[in-house]
């Protein structure tokens, strides 16, 4: 067993940990208040691999195993909330089908856009009457008219739609009642009959836009089906285990960001003529940040080696990404209480760490679903033993 | 053109650099970054070996810590990388150094200039850039903000030279050895190829041996590091019914010492 992380990826890790204090940081606390995203800094980031985590080097991607992935998540995620969750979702949910599933058309059409710092990429998978249970309640439906499918219908809550040169949707291809109903479909944005409504008002992450989007009768030819018709559900439940690790990576860098800043503010303020890190209160919190940090980034880390394995990872990407959202509410909570009022303020960072951190226990599948998911594999291990 | 250039390992910016109780100069377990003056020459011998169309090789002198800076250069770009070990060279010891530098760069064989950054952040000095152009006998032009043109046609270099005065452009023969200013570049990230080709880098040692020199006799001794005195502080809270009073009272303070 080994923690160490290899030399190339401490390198790697170091220098986006540079880039990201030097490029986002700075920008982070305008990001939330304008809500735009410092595209400065992702038009450099084809550079460093950002925006083609897991995509072949032939398509102007990175390569990297998903450790490597995560890590880099984790980078941004402690600087820029909202910057972590669109290169997340550009990379997991907007290149992540077409790498896996794409044809090599696809790939070469789509792949070389999305990493080259113009674009980010996205899925639309929730629908405003369907979330958790897209199985039975997503609606939006595409019919095959000649060599063309014809979509209908409306999705939600989608990140980067406004950015994609390209979306993933699901859809419903067949009215069977079955997990054999969906397909995923490649839809530009700028085809007639596609509407982006205005983005959504959200408590945080504020410079990620979030999107409903509404296809009236649009028309992308048949060869826009990704995968195998029929194999739409099997494939967004795969992108979401996959998803998930980024998800637990970017809650561990927010909850890193808080942490740093929490510790340090503790040193610095003085109460009854003394840092407040000398009281016994305020260690306990530093104590318990540190002790769930260590534990969640472990579980992150370690979901994303059994998936670079080639094992099922289901179960422990749902258990990284369930308690690393829910460490990263603890720690930002703390982080504010140790700051007092301060921390309630806009001109700490904190205040909007804990607002951007509020997402990961919702987004990619809620805490409750990501229950279900481990009690749902557990059981089953129990009943095979 | 084929261009050379130093770099070394130094410590973190952010480090809190020490002398301990035995008199060594420490900075605990802190990371070491490359010499931050180093970023720009490393970013411009990559810039220039690519406009002339040649190879940009980067030279660290110093024991194994210094093959940090040497991977970073390599994933910012640079060719190739060398390390050059003598176990009696005293870090400190600027003629020493320069010494080895410019035997190294005379074993390249066609090398025809020479980037240091402005200087080392750890020793706090260049005299060592001098000395290794003093050592090659080639010419030396410090502070340069640019460089203007390459000719390697008729070999000459044209810069920017940064005076207290003002600038100052000017044309010298190669070979030529600079050192050059921060702002002449936007030093570059590694990228994630050039981390993986760092990564599985072999970096050669060549020992004073291979270059077919001896280290001179040392002409300075290091006799003890201090650390700096502590800075003693009063503080004073200045009182008063109203802010105009304490204000007052607080110009009046500046006046009489003088601040204002």
């Amino acid at each position: 067993m080994d923690f160490e992380l290899s030399n190339e990826l401490k390198m790697f890790q170091k220098t986006i940990r540079d880039f990201c204090e030097n490029e986002i940081q700075p920008h982070a606390t305008a990001a939330d208040e304008t809500g735009v995203l410092p595209w400065d800094a992702i038009r450099k980031m084809p550079h460093l691999g950002l925006l083609g985590l897991q995509v072949s080097e032939v398509y102007g991607g990175a390569d990297m195993d998903t450790l490597a992935a995560s890590i880099a998540v984790e980078e941004i995620g402690r600087v820029c909330g909202s910057t972590g969750l669109s290169i997340s979702a550009h990379n997991g949910l907007g290149c992540g089908p077409i790498v896996r599933w794409g044809s090599d058309e696809q790939k070469t059409t789509w792949l070389p856009k999305l990493t080259s710092g113009k674009f980010l990429g996205s899925l639309a998978l929730t629908e405003p009457q369907a979330g958790s249970d897209l199985l039975n309640g997503a609606q939006t439906y595409a019919y095959q008219d000649g060599d063309e499918w014809v979509i209908n219908g409306t999705k939600a809550w989608i990140t980067n739609v406004s950015f994609a040169p390209v979306i993933n949707v699901l859809v419903r291809t067949r009215k069977d009642g079955s997990s054999h109903d969906f397909s995923i479909i490649l839809v530009e944005p700028d085809r007639a009959g596609v509407s982006v409504h205005p983005p959504e008002k959200k408590m945080g992450l504020k410079a990620s836009p979030t999107h409903m989007i509404s296809f009236e009768n649009v028309r992308v030819p048949s060869q826009h089906l990704l995968g195998e018709e029929g194999s739409g559900f099997y494939m967004t439940m795969q992108t979401l285990d996959s998803g998930r690790i980024s998800i637990g990576a970017l809650s561990v860098g927010i909850a890193q960001g808080a942490f740093e800043a929490m510790v340090r503010y503790a040193q610095e303020r003085k109460a009854f003529n003394e840092p407040i890190a000398n009281k016994q209160l305020i260690q306990e919190k530093i104590a318990n940040a540190a002790v769930e940090l260590e534990a969640a980034r472990m579980l992150v880390y370690k979901a994303a080696w059994v998936k670079d394995q080639g094992r099922d990872y289901t179960k422990i990407a749902a258990i990284a990404k369930l308690k690393a959202s829910e460490v990263a509410e603890k720690v930002c909570h703390d982080a504010i209480q140790i700051h007092g009022s301060y921390g309630y303020s806009r001109d700490y960072p904190v205040e909007r760490m804990y607002r951007d951190q509020r997402l990961m226990t919702i987004g990619e599948g809620t805490s409750e679903i990501q229950r279900i998911v481990i009690a749902r594999q557990v059981l089953r291990e129990f009943h095979h033993s | 053109m084929q261009i050379v250039t130093f770099t070394r390992s130094t410590p973190d910016t952010a480090a809190k650099v020490e002398v301990n109780s035995s008199g060594v100069v420490t900075w605990g377990d802190a990371a070491t970054v490359v010499n931050p003056w180093d970023e720009y020459s490393l970013e411009e011998a990559i810039v220039q070996a690519k406009n002339t169309g040649g190879k940009a090789t980067v030279i660290a002198i110093g024991p194994e810590m210094h093959n940090e800076a040497l991977k970073h250069s390599i994933a910012m770009g640079l060719d190739e990388a060398v390390r050059v070990q003598a176990d009696d060279l005293d870090m400190t010891d600027s003629l020493g150094w320069a010494t080895l530098a410019a035997a190294a760069v005379q074993k390249m064989g066609n090398a025809e200039l020479v980037i240091f950054g402005k200087e080392s952040i750890d020793v706090a000095t260049d005299q060592q850039v001098y000395q290794t152009a003093r050592k090659l006998g080639w010419t030396m032009l410090s502070y340069v903000s640019k460089i203007l043109a390459i000719d390697t046609a008729n070999k000459t270099i044209k810069v920017e030279k940064v005076l207290e005065q003002g600038k100052q452009i000017i044309t010298v023969k190669l070979p030529v050895v600079i050192s050059v200013m921060k702002g002449i570049n936007e030093p570059r990230y590694p990228s994630f190829i050039g981390i993986r080709k760092a990564s599985k880098a072999v970096i050669p040692v060549w020992t004073p041996g291979d270059l077919g020199v001896s280290l001179p006799g040392k002409t300075s001794e290091l006799v003890a590091y201090h650390n700096l005195p502590a800075r003693a502080v009063q503080t004073e809270i200045i009182t008063g019914e109203s802010v105009q009073e304490k204000a007052a009272k607080l110009v009046d303070k500046l006046l009489e010492e003088k601040v204002l």
